[in-house]
């Protein structure tokens, strides 16, 4: 059994955007996920990653690849310094904006994700977790 | 903390260091003619030559620590050459090397020195592992950046390259997306377009996302504007080359288009035809088939 590996990412301009993604691919691709299921958490990682980045005003992607003895599947938590979000049961509705997007990246992300976590208070930052298993 | 090391150090880089070059000039040979043709060995000797220097003055302040100020001149030339290498194709091994294979001659120097003690030797030695380790990530870190930005670069290079507006038929244009779509150019690929769309006065646009590797809720937002956008100006989108993942995880996102889709650019060009009153007939009398010889 491989060794879970993780990598962490800073996410500081859209480039890094770009770099999250192709990176979650690669790991997608490592534990066999199928072709809908890359697609999937590689969307998913996007959504999250530009809000880090452009709500969280930059943080960091930490990209993991599980074992739960069996089966094998790819984790990222994304995490921020930023304001954090007053309320997340708002945040998380469909068209929800605060930043003249399509409100969807977040319930979009969980949608996507077959584990979905959210921590986050005003003033201590967001720290969003998704999982996509085999 | 170990000035007296870093002393023993920068002394003996300053008493033996015409064997010192030597020995590393004959390593340096001998890793260059495992990769032979990308830099002459007399380029990488005078490269040493000179990184051996500024070693020295840096460590005869007596600082052993290779990110302070003392060293930054010697850094400055290593990041140089670093970059240089990323630039140059090297791999990270072959670029590693150059500073770590200082290490055997340096030691060896120190052992051939006359009258030091266990301790002072040990100390000198620790110094000059750690500088030389240090050193050496240093060049590592410099490196990755540096491909790291090659590699941006040309996925840059290559975007704009690949986002030309072309006419299929007189009143119908295309535009084949490739690539990745959230950078400032998105805006400039729609720009494009719907300037095309009035110099063309065209009645329909087919934008074809076959080489759009992931459809997000920002690159769908550009898409609805670009849609929302052309139709101000008289003409009908068509998106075509949805690959079924990428449908199946707009679902799922929540993201809907609104807008006629095609699954591929040949049925969106059939469709718009048939918008501007044109048809795709078969010549006749058809071409006769030949039998086979
Ligand atoms: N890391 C974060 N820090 C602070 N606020 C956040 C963070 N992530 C999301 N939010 C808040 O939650 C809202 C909803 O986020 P969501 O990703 O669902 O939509 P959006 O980013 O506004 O638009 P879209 O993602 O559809 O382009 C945001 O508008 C923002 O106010
Ligand atoms: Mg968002």
């Amino acid at each position: 059994m491989p060794a879970p590996r993780s990598e962490v990412l800073e996410i500081r301009a859209s480039d890094d955007i770009v770099r999250v993604r192709q990176r979650v691919r690669t790991a997608s691709v490592e534990v066999g996920l199928g072709l809908v299921d890359q697609t999937k958490i590689v969307t998913a990682a996007s959504e999250l990653a530009r809000n880090t980045l452009d709500y969280g005003g930059g943080g960091t992607a930490a990209i993991e690849i599980i074992d739960d003895g069996g089966r094998r599947g790819v984790r990222i938590v994304f995490e921020d310094d930023g304001p954090g979000i007053p309320d997340i049961s708002v945040a998380m509705r469909d068209g929800y904006t605060t930043g003249g997007g399509l409100g969807l990246g977040l319930s979009g992300a969980r949608r996507l994700s077959n584990e979905f976590d959210i921590r986050s208070s005003p003033g201590a930052g967001t720290r969003v977790m998704i999982a996509r298993w085999k | 903390m170990d000035r007296s090391g870093t002393m023993l150090f920068a002394d003996l880089l300053g008493r033996a260091k015409t064997r010192i070059m030597a020995d590393w000039s004959a390593e340096l040979e001998r890793a260059n003619a495992r990769v032979p043709g990308r830099v002459s060995t007399q380029e990488l000797v005078a490269q040493g030559r000179e990184v051996l220097e500024l070693l020295q003055s840096a460590a005869s302040s007596g600082d052993s620590d290779p990110t302070s100020a003392a060293y930054s001149r010697l850094r400055d030339l290593l990041a140089e050459m670093s970059r240089a290498r990323a630039f140059q194709g090297f791999s990270p091994t072959e670029t590693a090397t150059f500073v770590f294979s200082l290490k055997k001659p340096v030691f060896d120097a120190f052992r051939t020195e006359p009258d030091l003690s266990p301790d002072a030797m040990s100390a000198g030695l620790w110094t000059a592992t750690t500088l030389i380790d240090g050193l050496g990530l240093f060049t590592m870190e410099v490196f990755q950046k540096s491909r790291e930005e090659v590699i941006i670069r040309q996925q840059r290079e290559i975007s704009e390259l690949s986002t030309p507006v072309v006419k299929l038929w007189d009143g119908v244009l295309a535009l084949p997306l490739i690539g990745t779509l959230d950078s400032e150019r998105t805006q400039v690929v729609m720009e494009n377009l719907l300037q095309s769309i009035v110099d063309h006065t065209a009645e329909i646009a087919i934008i074809d996302i076959t080489g759009v590797p992931t459809v997000d809720t920002l690159v769908a937002q550009h898409l609805l504007k670009t849609v929302a956008a052309a139709r101000l100006m008289g003409a009908d989108c068509i998106i075509s080359g949805i690959r079924p993942q990428i449908a199946q995880t707009m679902v799922h996102l929540g993201v809907e288009l609104n807008v006629v889709s095609k699954a591929t650019l040949a049925d969106a060009l059939a469709l718009a035809l048939q918008r501007i009153g044109r048809r795709v007939v078969s010549a006749s009398p058809a071409p006769a088939v030949r039998a086979s010889a």
